[in-house]
């Protein structure tokens, strides 16, 4: 596994739209869910696709890969596929981002760069509030994928490496700092607390904390 | 649509049988006292957790006051380890357990570590999910107080030998002059199947449950032997002996000793039944299906698990597409908890993370019949080859089923 970065983590600011009855997601999920719209049914021909992406780990509960298609001269996204090994939001997720970069024509790349969860969340009509950590990853695939293509045709210039990303808004915690504190020794989630005070006051960014020290120890630590 | 349950090891259906020895203590017409009142009707309701007690004594061969009821499992697993431990602080502070306990053991025994000074020692299991006695013994130090190991795995159905570690147990005692450790089991899963004479078993603490057994949920007991000093959880009224205040359950004490009685009587019988059943989907799943693992040994396991990783898909999607079809089964993996980590059972197997991811657990009823198998046989291939051709991942061969 080579990880050049770690996973996306929703903005933290979105809000829990969790309007669920009896089942556990949104009719949207459930329809993207069962009926999962544009995923890579064959092996990619050569020359089909000039753009991939990965994201994540089968070792951390989801992988998502993204195929993307480009017109060099619009530099519109005409074809978008995608594998996903997840969850059902995971895969919901990933349905619902190749629709929102295809449609209408299909978006830039420089529009498809601003797709965030919370727009996919959206879109789903809402998540349940412990599977926005998790499960939305396509984005970021998708921006790998983005990466890819610029890098195939040489516009290396147009290569945008993430930023950080803050985990934990009240304890200000990055994802930079837990990088360093896994670095620094810290293997585990309680250690990692020792160190940054991450999600003391929040639990709810723990899942989205214990996937990135798993990712990190893999990284570092081939743990 | 027809609906195919298969997840008793969560919970099971009241029996009806059950559940008609219970409803005169909840309709309200005769038996409302309060067990703890002077008066006829509380004798009355006194008298029925009396009979109800000796009932259940009798199925573990044991005194009737050395019967104890609580809420539940959990609260049983957590009475007998926080119990134990802190009225034995004084003679030790080391305490034994394994890898693959239900979290109301785990979770006391953590706790007791971290905040309380204890120190714990977890044993590890086979690659088949299965306790070595001779682990614990060696893992037995002078300070040994306590040492908790579940009778069978709540998710992948292994049988421990819980009567091989408690003979040792019972020999360390001797040969050391020591009435410590003191060797309790969590049962819940078990006593439905097996057999729960406490002279056979030696233990000295031992927990069930009545949600597991077609009894009423949110009932339990903590079987503690005579002698036995533990401080209390709860304070108040001074019920069960002052070893567990409030109010009794009268309706769900009744239920569960009618429940044990009727699942121990039908155990032999029943048991011969579903390992039938269970040997059938078990080997027809790995013969159907491609790249799928049997997680727990073959034979030591309850009569009504089948633990099964599908490799390259992950186990919540599977469960979502099996409940769209009106099949109930459970995974242990980590989206349907708080937390992202995949079952500790599946890892403690050696097994790596994305293979856990995959593991689904199917448990067998009273009410499975053949053909629910026969139809959950014809839907799963279709089910697995559809996520497999969504997903991106391929696992490695080495982790397919073993030989």
């Amino acid at each position: 596994m080579n990880h050049t970065s770690p996973p996306i983590q929703p903005t933290p600011d979105v809000t829990n739209q969790d309007k669920t009855k009896s089942w556990f997601y949104s009719d949207i999920v459930k329809d993207h869910f069962f009926e999962p719209r544009n995923f890579l049914k064959k092996d990619p021909e050569p020359g089909q696709f000039n753009g991939i992406g990965t994201y994540g780990s089968p070792a951390c509960g989801d992988e998502m890969r993204v195929w993307i298609k480009v017109d060099p001269k619009t530099e519109k996204i005409i074809d978008f596929k995608w594998r996903t090994f997840g969850c059902g939001s995971a895969i919901a997720a990933t349905s619902m981002i190749s629709v929102i970069a295809t449609e209408n024509g299909g978006k830039t790349l420089e529009e498809a760069r601003k797709i965030r969860p919370q727009e996919v969340i959206d879109r789903l009509g809402g998540l349940p509030a412990r599977k926005f950590h998790c499960s939305v990853l396509c984005d970021k695939a998708l921006r790998n994928a983005i990466n890819d293509y610029y890098r195939r045709v040489g516009f290396f210039d147009k290569i945008v490496s993430e930023g950080n990303r803050m985990i934990d808004k009240i304890m200000k915690v990055t994802d930079e700092d837990i990088e360093k504190a896994v670095r620094e020794g810290a293997k585990t989630l309680e250690e990692v607390q020792e160190k940054t005070k991450v999600g003391v006051n929040n639990s709810s960014v723990l899942p989205a904390v214990e996937e990135l020290i798993r990712f990190y120890k893999e990284k570092y630590f081939n743990s | 649509m027809n609906h195919i349950y298969l997840d008793h090891a969560a919970a099971t259906p009241l029996n009806p049988q059950v559940f008609e020895a219970m409803r005169y203590f909840f309709d309200g017409k005769e038996f409302y006292g309060n067990p703890s009142s002077f008066h006829t009707p509380g004798k009355e309701a006194k008298d029925v957790i009396e009979k109800s007690r000796k009932n259940i004594a009798e199925i573990l061969n044991c005194r009737p006051d050395e019967i104890i009821f609580t809420s539940g499992g959990t609260e049983s697993d957590n009475l007998a380890i926080l119990g134990v431990a802190r009225a034995l602080k004084d003679k030790g502070n080391h305490l034994i357990t394994s890898t693959i306990e239900h979290h109301a053991v785990l979770e006391p025994m953590i706790f007791l570590e971290k905040k309380e000074g204890y120190k714990l020692t977890r044993i590890s299991v086979t690659e088949d999910g299965i306790i070595d006695p001779e682990e614990v013994l060696k893992a037995i130090e002078p300070d040994t107080i306590f040492v908790s190991i579940m009778m069978a795995n709540n998710e992948i159905g292994t049988i421990q030998p819980i009567a091989e570690i408690g003979n040792l147990i019972q020999k360390y005692r001797l040969e050391n002059h020591s009435e410590f450790p003191l060797f309790h089991t969590d049962a819940c899963q078990a006593s439905g199947f097996l057999d729960l004479d406490i002279s056979k078993l030696h233990v000295d603490l031992l927990t069930f449950n009545g949600s597991k057994i077609y009894g009423p949920k949110g009932i339990g007991v903590l079987y503690i032997k005579r002698g036995i000093k533990l401080q209390p959880l709860l304070f108040g009224g001074g019920q069960e002996k002052g070893i567990r205040a409030g109010t009794e359950f009268v309706a769900g004490i009744v239920g569960l000793a009618k429940a044990l009685e009727l699942v121990q009587k039908e155990k032999v019988k029943e048991n011969e039944r579903l390992i039938i059943l269970r040997d059938y989907f078990i080997t027809e799943i790995l013969k159907r299906i491609p790249k799928t693992r049997l997680n727990g040994d073959k034979t030591k396991r309850l009569p009504n698990n089948v633990h099964i990783s599908f490799l390259d898909i992950e186990g919540e999607a599977l469960l979502l597409y099996l409940d769209a079809e009106g099949i109930y089964v459970s995974t242990g993996s980590a989206c349907t908890s708080t937390s992202l980590e995949p079952s500790h059972v599946i890892l403690a197997l050696g097994l790596p993370r994305e293979v856990a991811h995959g593991s689904l657990r199917f448990s067998l009823g009273k009410g499975t019949t053949k053909e629910d198998i026969d139809t959950v046989l014809e839907v799963l291939p279709g089910v697995v080859k559809k996520l497999r051709s969504i997903s991106p991942v391929r696992v490695e061969e080495k982790y397919w089923n073993r030989g």
